[in-house]
């Protein structure tokens, strides 16, 4: 495959980015995306250049770690699927296709396409943990969790904190990743004693951060590369509510 | 928003419920315009409830704007610098995005509403007359603009309701995986039933139903 890729550079936070035009010859359909940055990257640096930096680790769509907004949508154009599962037979031969770096405040561009996004990871810190006593491990059985909330809570563990959501959000918010934390910790027995105050926590974090707020817009499950359901958001407002309004956080 | 919003969209059900009267004669629709000033009589003065009401849905607006123009100002310093490629939309639709701007041209709507049928500054037949004479006079065939202007604001009202309504229970918590399909068939039916009932007196008097 022939391809134009018009790609996001910027050397440092403070540099001034731009979109720079690099054309690509012979990628097979097959190659993943981020094997096709790499074919990019080995002829710039034989040609002496500076290769494009973009983040990436396990490669099988689990850990998170992969970004781009491939043509103005988070992950590319294919659904439930992290940039690094997506083939290059889901484009044209001869394409122009845009890279660009997750856009948000609280994600600034590190070099590249590369962003910042330990913000999420502070979300995590103020409250997306159980207190759990240490030693051996309980009887698994000793503590009954419904099936149906058991399905629940896992389906929204599935998120891997990539950040899409934020990318493809017209207001930048992380409402998504909020809600499927919220709801994965909250729905389980071992995640009721901080259930009020993480919620309250996570939150403020989140609005400290520079994130936006949420207008149920539904860009960000449509970009979740696990397709995480925005009634996620629903049960996060739901909580916020209870403990807030409802007084139900008490420290 | 999901708040103010829901009280909005009550106060929409009893002007729609209102407006309908106007098929049922000259007599009934002004006696109950005159009602509406009388209500609560003689526990309370003349007006008062009405005032009470009137008070209360301008501080719904107000804070329903004040909450619209918050979110717009946190998106925008959320996000610096925008996108190079053009932006694609992969969910919801229309009405989502005909949300911030729908709701702008709605408020011109409204004040041009006020003006008209509430002060009679821009009404053809002004204060002296029935309310019954001022509507029919207010969308006069050869005044096809001024209807035809009610028309496209009803319109941009529905679609604000229809992902609104939907969206207050999202906010509200009160959404889940099990109800989804009910709040959706919900949302459309409140706001096509309210399209369709104000659309139905200004397009009436228009083409000589009411007159």
């Amino acid at each position: 495959m022939k391809l134009t890729l018009r790609i996001w550079r910027q050397s440092s936070p403070a540099e001034k980015g731009r979109m720079v035009e690099y054309p690509v010859e012979d990628i097979s359909p097959d190659a993943s995306f981020l094997e096709m940055l790499d074919v990019l990257n080995e002829k710039l640096i034989a040609d002496g250049e500076e290769p494009v930096a973009f983040d990436h680790d396990c490669r099988e769509g689990i850990c998170g770690m992969c970004s781009l907004v491939i043509n103005g949508t988070p992950h590319g154009p294919e659904r439930n699927t992290t940039t690094c599962q997506l083939h290059m037979r889901k484009f044209e031969d001869g394409e122009v296709i845009d890279v660009e770096p997750w856009r948000a405040k609280a994600f600034p561009v590190v070099k590249d396409l590369v962003v910042d996004r330990s913000p999420l990871d502070r979300i995590i810190q103020s409250g997306g943990y159980i207190s759990a006593p240490t030693g051996t491990a309980p009887e698994a059985h000793s503590v009954p969790v419904p099936k149906a909330d058991a399905d629940r809570a896992f389906e929204a563990a599935e998120c891997i904190g990539c950040g899409a959501c934020v990318a493809a959000c017209p207001n930048g918010s992380a409402a998504l990743f909020l809600g499927a934390k919220v709801t994965h910790l909250g729905l389980m027995p071992q995640g009721q004693p901080e259930r009020w105050d993480r919620v309250v926590n996570m939150l403020e974090t989140h609005d400290d951060a520079g994130f936006g707020g949420c207008t149920n817009t539904g860009e960000c499950s449509v970009a979740c590369p696990k397709g995480i359901s925005m009634d996620v958001i629903s049960r996060l407002n739901g909580d916020m509510l209870k403990a807030s309004v409802g007084g139900k956080k008490k420290r | 928003m999901a708040v103010t919003g829901g009280v909005l969209v009550l106060f929409l059900v009893a002007h729609m419920v209102g407006n309908l009267k106007i098929f049922m004669g000259a007599e009934d629709f002004n006696h109950y315009a005159h009602w509406l000033r009388t209500m609560g009589e003689p526990a309370v003065p003349y007006r008062t409830l009405l005032t009470v009401l009137e008070v209360g849905l301008v501080v719904a607006v107000v804070l329903h704007m004040w909450s619209a123009v918050s979110l717009a100002r946190r998106a925008r310093a959320a996000r610096p610098v925008k996108y190079e490629a053009k932006k694609k939309s992969h969910a919801h639709g229309y009405a989502t995005h005909t949300m911030r701007y729908g709701g702008v041209i709605i408020l011109l709507f409204i004040i041009w509403h006020l003006l008209d049928l509430t002060f009679f500054v821009v009404n053809p037949k002004g204060g002296d007359a029935s309310p019954y004479e001022r509507v029919v006079a207010d969308f006069a065939p050869e005044r096809w603009y001024i209807t035809l202007f009610y028309v496209v604001a009803v319109l941009l009202v529905g679609l604000h309701l229809w992902h609104g309504i939907w969206s207050a229970f999202q906010s509200l918590g009160l959404r889940s995986l099990r109800n989804e399909h009910t709040l959706r068939v919900l949302a459309l039916t409140v706001s096509v039933v309210l399209t369709l009932g104000f659309l139905a007196v200004p397009l009436a008097v228009t083409f000589g139903w009411v007159s």
